[in-house]
């Protein structure tokens, strides 16, 4: 099963597309990258994906997978050397408790703070600031969340290093103040350091345009 | 003592905490279950959940671990001996988790917006969107059962656990809107297999009775009532 050929269907600006990227380059796997226009969906998209019809996609032989952490998880699971999740199940269920907080409690709210205006925009950014203060006493004296190498957790958080500053520029909003999250902050230097995930980032110009444009759309 | 090793934090009536009863069941895991009361929570949920304050908590040897559907793969793979929950192929694995995913984000949420939509037309609309959400879990059960009794096969497995949990709720749904949700004409594989979830072993002795559970919401819901009709205007 795993020789069969992988395709990921993705958007050059979706978080959740480098998401499943740094997990196959992390696992050395090759696959055929298909662009997804969000706003013009093609029919492949709509016929794979026809539940929440979003990108990414995964599509490994005849098999179907969505949902971000899903697909890593599929990654892992299918090419399980170099392994993503930790081994020990106490590890593995913290990992996956910290990937669902950061989504519902990070992520969301830096989202809606990026759409929102005014009182509502610093209501927001406020409580993704809360929700980075409890990350940062995850991350303490750690390099990684992995540890020594990448893990799950610096998979399903790695958009913070990267797209929560351009979300943060364009919305004037702080959210990670590197003196009140040394930790975080430098847990994020460390990950874009990282050879396969710094060199499978978009580029910041054209996602700064991107967002600025979303974000008065929205 | 082996059963002081294992603890679920959890209230009888939270459909989360159903889960990890019913996961626990199906690996023979001894446990002490401590019943909460979210009115006034316990120092040990305060400890153990200091992020979310929620049950379920299950305590493994000192460690908690919260989120059901964290603390479901935790107990699959603590006790890894047959038989599990989980499938054991990672593409059956991963179909489990996309549909555990739509069932507690999207098809959850529409169930509980069923008790906040205000008026008939928008309580139709939330009751409507529970039902659809029902006829697609009725394709995924035909795709995942394959003709079998239950998601899992001929064992209840992790989405039977995670969807299962809700029939009570469900339940009172549709007692308390006088319609028919689960119907057995548009669904008619969920229909079978809700009776079959409730009769499993692991099951049958730790579902709250549901005419309990709809005392119990009426309950709840006449107090939230009368606390709004009391609560001071906006200005």
């Amino acid at each position: 099963m795993a020789a069969q050929k992988v395709k990921l269907l993705g958007f050059w600006v979706s978080p959740f597309a480098y998401r499943v990227i740094w997990a196959l380059k992390l696992k050395g796997i090759d696959y055929e990258y298909i662009e997804e226009g969000i706003f013009n969906k093609s029919p492949l998209l709509l016929q794979l994906n026809p539940i929440h019809k979003k990108v990414p996609v995964l599509i490994h032989g005849d098999r179907v997978i969505c949902e971000s952490y899903v697909i890593v998880q599929y990654i892992d699971e299918t090419w399980p050397h170099c392994p993503l999740l930790p081994q020990h199940p106490y590890e593995r269920a913290m990992a996956r408790f910290w990937a669902d907080f950061a989504e519902t409690k990070l992520l969301d709210t830096a989202w809606l703070g990026l759409c929102a205006r005014g009182a509502e925009r610093e209501k927001a950014a406020k409580l993704a600031m809360e929700a980075v203060e409890k990350i940062e006493e995850v991350v303490k004296g750690k390099k990684l969340f992995g540890g020594e190498s990448i893990g799950y957790l610096d998979i399903c958080l790695g958009w913070i290093s990267y797209w929560l500053p351009v979300w943060e520029e364009v919305g004037s909003m702080q959210i990670i103040d590197p003196i009140k999250f040394p930790a975080t902050s430098s847990w994020m230097n460390t990950l874009l350091h990282h050879p396969v995930i710094g060199d499978n980032l978009p580029a910041r110009d054209a996602m700064i345009e991107y967002f600025q444009k979303r974000s008065k759309d929205i | 003592m082996a059963g002081s090793e294992v603890k679920v934090l959890g209230t009888w009536a939270s459909p989360f905490a159903l889960r990890i009863h019913i996961a626990l069941g199906i690996k023979s895991v001894t446990y002490e279950w401590v019943e909460e009361n979210l009115e006034a929570k316990s120092q040990l949920l305060l400890e153990s959940n200091p992020i979310n304050k929620q049950v379920p908590v299950l305590i493994h040897h000192h460690k908690p671990i919260c989120e059901s559907l964290a603390i479901l793969q935790y107990i699959d793979e603590a006790w890894p001996s047959a038989p599990s929950i989980l499938p054991s192929d990672p593409y059956h694995r991963a179909v489990a988790r996309f549909w555990a995913a739509y069932i507690d984000h999207k098809w959850f949420t529409w169930l509980k917006g069923v008790a906040s939509a205000e008026g008939a037309e928008a309580k139709k609309a939330a009751l409507d969107q529970v039902r659809e959400g029902l006829v697609v879990v009725e394709e995924a059960f035909g795709k995942c059962s394959k003709g079998k009794d239950f998601f899992s096969g001929d064992r209840i497995g992790y989405l039977d656990i995670v969807l299962g949990c809700f029939l009570g709720w469900l339940y009172v749904a549709e007692k308390r809107n006088d319609v028919k949700l689960l119907d057995e004409e548009k669904m008619p594989g969920l229909a079978a297999w809700a009776i079959k979830f409730c009769l499993d072993g692991a099951v049958k002795d730790v579902m709250p009775d549901k005419d309990e559970l709809l005392d119990y919401a009426n309950m709840v819901f006449q107090a939230m009532a009368k606390a709004k009709l009391n609560a001071p205007p906006n200005n």
